[in-house]
């Protein structure tokens, strides 16, 4: 989708707009940086990528990820044991762009952003090929510097809608936001669920109420029959832990079949509605 | 500040100068809209002021004394000193201040479950008395570290009928049990309120804990006055998030006679990396949903610190500390571990007071400000809390403990 004032093209936009006319929804992956190690994270993301994956979601692990579960903490708990530097997330994001064309978003906590330099940071994931930033612990009413830097550097900036945000903040949500909106499924942090709560479904229409175009929705959606339930109706569903969890216990070839596995639910779902 | 509103001490956030805000997961912000709604209706409603200040009377047990100590002043190159003795709180401390208001304010809320971060463990403690209090339901987080040096704290809270979490993630101290209490906070906040302990935190924790905590200062301001005649030159406290020192120093913001001191832990030397001292080393940066100081690396991840008091063991500082650094309107300094226990010993042995050693960093820092300002001069110290639950620590650090002896 081309923004009329500043002519850029958000690639994620037209992914989920491809997906979507194709029938179907995106399936967005989610992997940290540096685990297991810097390399495999590379491939891993990479062989998602080509098993199906639509956009991924690049994690910059954190030392207090207030919004991720067991799982997640305990991967990017060990990237960061393992020497994490911020620098290897450009490095990831430049190495899986040079491989596929799949858009890369990064989704990283915010005082790494603030110590990098906002402007530093926009300007160096961009020339590795980034399509923008998942923020899950900015909210737009303090984000003003992340507005401005994103916008001259031509980023996406996905923002979260919970269950609880009212009326109002999912219109500032959507406003805000470029690329689609992070609805968040349940009242909770990241970990696979066996339901992915009706909450979802009632968030996902007031947020068409509020003009969104691009919904996606994410935490504990762990199976292809859930991604698919998902993408009834909603443009996106995004898995992490599940993904993580498997590349932990096996490696790149188990992540890339399971990969392989949630996209066969994102396509065209049209038959089973 | 504008000059058309001089005074410091009416910042209410969500900023305080470039410090504060809500740096929080979207799931949060409701909840956060909801306190802050709450507080201000219960800040204007006297019901609530009557509430809680009978509480304060009939539990708690303020005002609180000052007792003057020249015993112990006579080390701090004879200053008068006085401290308020907060220590002397039902729970041994200043947190129950804070506890009893925001208890009394999720009773009007309506929720049925509190949930707590805890350190050293006496806001652990507070907030389950509170909650045995109220009936209500308490979960408190508590670093695993944290359980390990503050056991008997630990076992106070169970007897009050808490569930104590130990946190094994991250550095398992008092930075990750506050993560874990946010996640379950993002998870069952229809049914649950966060107390939080300290006066940093997203909007509206550090003007709301300050509120609930500046009574120290009122009550102190006045008796002081009547004591001396005159406000005290100098107002101390230790700093660790920061409420007990906002609780002191909030009264006298507008006093600019009155010299503000905040000694943060400074651990084995601030020259390495083993200390707590937040506004000496440490850099503007976004840590548990606020803008303030913290100890940070390069790529802003939390650098772990450290203090053999848990209650001073955080990598970051209420806002409203980093604002009033900032503007050179309170002074923060360095207190060793050594210097701490020193001056725990020495008020022990002039006084009879046995201070919690969190407090000890204040009085460390006292004495050498005592040298400085002379003689004439009075200084106010927050005896924020009483050492009862370091005993096992002190004990041990100045070999107190007779070999093979159990206790029974």
């Amino acid at each position: 989708m081309t923004n009329a004032s500043t002519g850029y093209t958000s690639t994620v936009e037209t992914t989920i707009a491809a997906r979507r006319a194709a029938g179907g929804g995106a399936l967005i992956g989610y992997l940290p940086v540096g685990f297991p190690t810097l390399t495999e994270s590379i491939d891993a993301a990479v062989a998602i990528a080509t098993s199906g994956v639509d956009i991924l979601e690049l994690g910059l692990p954190y030392s207090d990820p207030v919004m991720d579960g067991p799982v997640i903490q305990a991967a990017t708990q060990q990237a960061l044991a393992n020497g994490f530097r911020l620098r290897h997330g450009f490095e990831a994001v430049a190495a899986i762009t040079g491989q596929v064309d799949t858009p890369v978003l990064m989704m990283t906590y915010w005082n790494p952003v603030l110590q990098y330099g906002v402007d530093r940071f926009a300007d160096d994931l961009a020339a590795a090929g980034g399509a923008g930033l998942i923020t899950p612990d900015l909210i737009p009413d303090d984000a003003q510097t992340w507005l401005d830097a994103s916008e001259r550097a031509g980023l996406d900036r996905v923002f979260l809608a919970a269950p609880s945000s009212s009326d109002e903040r999912l219109v500032q949500a959507v406003t805000r936001s470029r690329g689609f909106v992070y609805a968040v499924s349940t009242m909770g942090i990241t970990g696979a669920r066996s339901d992915v709560d009706s909450a979802a479904r009632v968030l996902v229409t007031r947020l068409r109420e509020a003009g969104s175009v691009n919904a996606c929705v994410g935490l504990g959606i762990s199976t292809p029959a859930q991604v698919r339930e998902v993408l009834e109706y909603a443009d996106g569903a995004i898995v992490g832990s599940a993904l993580v969890k498997s590349l932990s216990v096996g490696g790149v070839d188990a992540v890339a079949t399971l990969a392989a596995e949630l996209a066969a639910g994102a396509r065209d779902i049209r038959a089973a509605v | 500040m504008s000059s058309a509103n001089p005074s410091l001490r009416a910042q209410s956030g969500p900023y305080f100068g470039d410090f504060g805000g809500r740096f929080v997961p979207e799931s949060l912000v409701a909840a956060l809209d909801e306190l802050s709604a709450e507080y201000a209706l219960a800040k204007a409603d006297p019901a609530f002021a009557a509430e809680l200040s009978e509480l304060h009377r009939s539990y708690t047990g303020r005002p609180s004394l000052i007792t003057e100590v020249p015993r112990f002043a006579a080390h701090g190159g004879g200053a008068r000193i006085i401290l308020k003795r907060e220590d002397l709180n039902h729970t041994g401390s200043h947190k129950i201040n804070n506890v009893l208001g925001q208890v009394l304010l999720t009773k009007r809320i309506g929720k049925k479950r509190v949930i707590a971060e805890t350190g050293a463990g006496q806001h652990g403690v507070a907030t389950a008395t509170a909650a045995a209090l109220f009936g209500l339901d308490c979960v408190v987080y508590m670093g695993e570290v944290d359980t390990e040096r503050q056991a008997l704290n630990v076992a106070r809270m169970r007897l009050l009928g808490a569930e104590v979490v130990s946190v094994k993630t991250g550095s398992r101290t008092l930075k990750d049990a506050i993560n874990d209490a946010m996640r379950d906070w993002v998870t069952n906040v229809e049914t649950t309120n966060y107390v939080f302990g300290t006066v940093a935190g997203p909007h509206p924790f550090p003007a709301m804990v300050r509120d609930f905590q500046k009574i120290i200062g009122e009550e102190a301001r006045q008796q002081v006055l009547d004591l001396t005649g005159r406000l005290p030159d100098a107002v101390t406290a230790c700093v660790g998030g920061g409420s007990n020192a906002m609780g002191i120093f909030h009264a006298f913001l507008d006093d600019p006679e009155v010299a503000l001191y905040g000694y943060e832990a400074g651990g084995e030397g601030i020259e390495g990396l083993r200390h707590a001292a937040t506004l000496t080393k440490g850099r503007p940066g976004v840590l548990h949903g606020a803008r303030s100081m913290m100890l940070q690396d390069e790529d802003g991840q939390t650098v772990e610190s450290h203090s053999i008091s848990a209650g001073l063991d955080y990598p970051g500082v209420g806002p409203e500390h980093a604002w009033l650094a900032s503007i050179g309107r309170a002074s923060y300094l360095p207190v060793t571990d050594a210097e701490a226990m020193d001056s725990l010993r020495l008020l022990s042995r002039t006084e009879g007071i046995i201070p919690a050693i969190e407090s000890a960093h204040a009085l460390a820092g006292t004495l050498e400000l005592g040298k400085q300002l002379g003689p004439d001069s009075i200084i106010l110290v927050n005896l924020s809390g009483r050492g009862d639950k370091d005993m096992e620590t002190a004990g041990r650090y100045f070999d107190l403990l007779d070999a093979g002896a159990q206790q029974l």
